[in-house]
């Protein structure tokens, strides 16, 4: 089934009228260098492969009760959001590198830069990066060409794969990492404030932090500036429905992971990595920029832009080498906060607030359970220290209760043995709540 | 058209989240609150839907009519691959759930689905084992170049420089800098392909890989592929193929046998993933045995009961480059693709990708300059410069294919042509297609000749003519904040 419409006459017709023989297509290509028949098999109908993609579904978990967060969460998508973004004028288009038949798209994306732009508090946003871990990788290279300086603080309550991506880009870069610890839950002030200096490109935090705490950089983004260093905040836009903006706390650069809004989990893509900034510093942006313009008749419309910045035209001295970007996501992450709109943002958020509160205080009351963090406040995830059976053995015998219970920190962290990571979101239930509760309180 | 957010009525609402069944609220305090709700439109769904289709009527896609975009294959994507990236098993499925004890069980389905794409991309590109995690072709580029730093850093080999020649696309340069390299352009010679002589000349011990497109971007087979894999390899330099142009190749030359050591394939292009209006994309990286252990972290294996699991124990991987397993719902549509097509429909793809792109040069080269005229593979391109004596460039030429209906082909690429036009039909338009094409260009190379003015004042269907890119780069506007 390879989708051609030609028939073989029709090809028989074109070869004669091109002047060629079947053999004339890949003559050029030296009889040493042409393979032998692949052995993929043969091709199957629609049903067949209906058929056996469905058998490979129901080898996954689809109906667990999940508190699985980590960075990438289980929201509610309106049937409104997946009908529009299906529509195939929007995804089977490319890169709207002629306007005037990709306003549908153009229009879109500068409309995502303004949601982006208005969620985080911040002046201007690019059309999009891969995912929040690339994200935060641009963003650091970014805050290198701003400033000119090669050192850069990582607290290490940012996402701990986000933080070996970035490990991994830059490498081969000459670039000095210092990692700080976290103390009581949060970025530890004192021992960034020693890192700082005036070698400092970038001070890099994350809120709510990988525990889901929450915090205030306005201090951060103040000692970073005094330094001639930037500070640069990922975050997680469901919790800018209520939460205080990096745009308020003085972040230069703002990033974070865009799934949550509206995207499937999809084991692990496509997401969409969001990135904005002040003004200022526009032109050392990396990724596609959709502008604002007029037509000839004065008409408004809108254009890729500032594209000098880019691989296409600056070859290797471009900001970036990204070219094909998440377009779709960024369209899809607009319905969703057009469709939410104000007050359905903030009512999510509170909502996911409401039920994560109920959670922690549920758990909490299982003896035995306690938290790392008494003093902390939290958006929609926290974390929960389990007497002496490791978090491992629960969350396996939790799992097969169909309730997946949330995240070993082990995994990442070396003296969270015991450490849970929960993440409630607007889909769980108080019934679910209550369930979680009474099947951690049988597993210990 | 007006943007969503000057539609917004005070009030209006469109969706409410789930009951709250909680009765006491989070009590969070205000220093952790912003102070004013996000400014996003207050609408009804219908307020919405309205725009959203009013916007994708503003566009043109595949489905919309002809898109021969140079190097973008811009072939039809089959919608049962969008149904079943939709279902339950694949669509919720959390990323995180095999990193839990035991999770991996939970996610068999899925690890199926990328092991076996691994495992026919590896049969169809002659490699011997792919990481899937690249999410689009510019980051297969860079994950790319960052195994073949990892590799000389292994041996200790001194190198500094890659390799690209002059016809490249340009994320090939700004990928290979990404990773920390220089990049040094090789020219063209003048049948297109990479100049043989000028590439003895820059090659030395400091090279460490050669970067290129096969067929390249003027959908040129070079004939002398085999002698520069050897090159690069004399000097312990890797030679790394875009896969840009694989959609001419397929069932009938594989870069693993030329010789090539690192491969991306762009699963959006060659295998008939949506472009997105500009992502998600998909870009695997393949990699010859030596690189095997170089590959990014984590790295999907098998058991013997047949089961799969994850490795994150790789010493030597470059690490992590995304945060789990790639895009898994665009790898999953490719591999559907690829099932329903088979080794037969393979061979078919490249076939008639070969001939419609023949077949359309060769009806249009009496009527546009053709620099380099021998066969292509799955485009080629023209250039307007005849035109342009009379003062209708190829940008005018892309304009007016708009109000014939057509997507314009991609223009001013490559830079090595004066007044580039890249065509690149795919395999699955028609006949009747491509001549409805043919005979619109025809008439616009006779109008050049005729009249002129006729065609630089196009497009004059669409919603808005030529916009202002000069006013827009020179005040940005990005952004309407409140």
């Amino acid at each position: 089934m390879p989708f051609i419409a030609n028939t073989d006459e029709q090809r028989e017709q074109m070869l004669n009228e091109s002047g060629m023989s079947a053999e004339d297509l890949f003559a050029d290509i030296p009889a040493d260098l042409r393979c032998e028949r692949l052995k993929i098999g043969r091709g199957l109908s629609e049903q067949e492969v209906r058929r056996h993609m469905a058998a490979l579904s129901d080898k996954n978990a689809s109906g667990l009760i999940s508190f699985l967060g980590g960075g990438f969460y289980d929201h509610f998508v309106p049937a409104a959001v997946d009908a529009m973004a299906s529509r195939s004028e929007f995804y089977t288009a490319y890169t709207p590198y002629q306007p005037e038949v990709s306003q549908g798209t153009l229009q879109a994306i500068y409309e995502y830069q303004s949601a982006i732009c208005r969620l985080t508090e911040m002046e201007v946003a690019n059309a999009s990066l891969y995912d929040g871990g690339t994200a935060v990788y641009e963003a650091v290279m970014m805050a290198m060409r701003i400033t000119r300086r090669n050192r850069v603080i990582v607290d290490e309550t940012v996402n701990p794969v986000y933080r070996k991506m970035l490990r991994s880009y830059t490498t081969n870069l000459g670039i000095e990492f210092v990692q700080t610890s976290w103390h009581d839950g949060l970025a530890d002030r004192e021992k960034i404030a020693a890192e700082l200096n005036d070698q400092t490109a970038a001070v890099v935090v994350q809120n709510p932090n990988f525990f889901g705490c929450l915090d205030d950089f306005a201090d951060l983004a103040d000692a970073a500036h005094k330094h001639g260093a930037l500070l640069i905040v990922s975050c997680y836009p469901i919790s800018l429905g209520m939460v205080q903006t990096p745009g308020q706390m003085g972040a230069d650069i703002v990033v974070g992971e865009g799934q949550s809004l509206g995207l499937a989990l999809s084991f692990g893509g496509p997401y969409l990595g969001f990135m904005a900034t002040r003004k200022k510093f526009v032109r050392k942006m990396p990724g596609r920029v959709v502008g604002r313009t007029v037509d000839s008749e004065g008409r408004g419309g809108f254009v890729l832009t500032l594209q000098t910045r880019e691989q296409h035209i600056r070859r290797e001295k471009a900001m970036s080498n990204i070219c094909t970007n998440e377009g779709l996501c960024a369209l899809t992450a607009t319905i969703y906060l057009s469709l939410l709109g104000k007050e359905g943002l903030r009512e999510l958020a509170q909502t996911c607030a409401d039920k994560a509160n109920y959670a922690q205080k549920r758990l909490l009351e299982i003896p035995g359970v306690t938290t790392h963090f008494p003093n902390r406040w939290y958006f929609n995830e926290f974390v929960l220290r389990l007497p002496v059976a490791s978090a491992q053995r629960v969350i396996r015998r939790l799992l097969e209760r169909g309730i997946s219970a949330g995240f070993p920190l082990s995994r990442y962290y070396d003296d969270m043995e015991n450490s849970l990571l929960v993440a409630v979101t607007e889909k769980r239930t108080k019934e679910q709540i209550d369930l979680l509760a009474h099947a951690l309180e049988v597993s210990l | 058209m007006k943007l969503i957010f000057e539609k917004s009525v005070p009030g209006r609402r469109a969706y409410r989240p789930a009951d709250n069944d909680i009765d006491a609220p989070a009590r969070i305090p205000k220093n952790f609150l912003r102070d004013r709700p996000a400014d996003l439109p207050e609408l009804s769904e219908l307020d919405v839907v309205r725009h959203f289709t009013e916007l994708s009527n503003r566009n043109f896609g595949v489905d919309t009519g002809f898109y021969p975009l140079g190097s973008c294959t811009m072939k039809y994507n089959p919608k049962v691959t969008e149904r079943i990236s939709h279902y339950p098993g694949f669509v919720h499925l959390h990323p995180l759930l095999p990193q839990l004890p035991g999770g991996e069980m939970l996610v068999q389905g899925a690890l199926a689905v990328l092991h076996d794409t691994d495992m026919m991309l590896r049969e169809i590109c002659g490699m011997a084992a792919f990481t899937m995690q690249p999410l689009a072709g510019a980051h297969g580029e860079l994950t790319g170049s960052m195994i073949i730093a990892a590799y000389h850093a292994d041996k200790g080999n001194d190198k500094t420089t890659i390799l690209i020649p002059d016809s490249s696309h340009g994320t090939n340069p700004a990928s290979a800098a990404t990773a920390g390299y220089d990049v040094q352009t090789v020219p063209s010679d003048d049948t297109g392909v990479m100049d043989i002589d000028a590439l003895a000349e820059v090659m030395n011990d400091k090279v460490a890989a050669v970067m290129l497109t096969c067929p390249n971007t003027l959908g040129l087979f070079n004939p002398r592929i085999k002698e520069i894999c050897k090159m690069a390899h004399d000097v312990d330099a890797l030679v790394y193929y875009d896969g840009a142009n694989l959609n001419a190749l397929l069932g009938r030359c594989r870069p693993g046998d030329i010789g090539f050591d690192l491969v991306h394939v762009n699963l959006h292009k060659t295998f008939a993933t949506p472009h997105g209006g500009g992502g998600p994309g998909a870009g695997p990286v393949g990699v010859c045995e030596k690189l095997i252990p170089f590959l990014p972290t984590s790295v999907i294996a098998d058991k013997p009961d047949g089961s799969y699991w994850l490795d994150y124990d790789r010493p030597k991987s470059i690490g992590y480059i995304a945060p789990f397993y790639g895009n898994f719902a665009v790898i999953l549509k490719a591999y559907i693709y690829t099932l329903m097509l088979g080794t037969d429909g393979l061979e078919r793809v490249s076939e008639n990708a070969v001939l419609n792109a023949n077949y359309v040069k060769e009806k249009l080269k009496a009527h546009f300059d053709l620099p380099f005229g021998q066969t292509c593979k799955h485009e080629f391109v023209l250039s307007a410069s005849r035109q342009a004596k009379n003062g209708v460039r190829a940008l005018d030429i892309a304009k007016a294919l708009i109000d014939r209906g057509f997507h314009p082909p991609t223009v001013y690429f490559p830079l090595i042509v004066h007044e580039a036009m890249m065509i690149e039909p795919t395999e699955t338009e028609s006949k009747e297609t491509l001549d409805t094409f043919i005979a619109a260009m025809i008439e616009i190379a006779e109008l050049a000749q005729s009249n002129p003015e006729e065609l630089t004042g196009c497009p004059r269907t669409t919603p808005v003519g030529r916009l202002d890119e000069t006013l827009a780069a020179r005040k940005p506007d990005l952004a309407s904040l409140e």
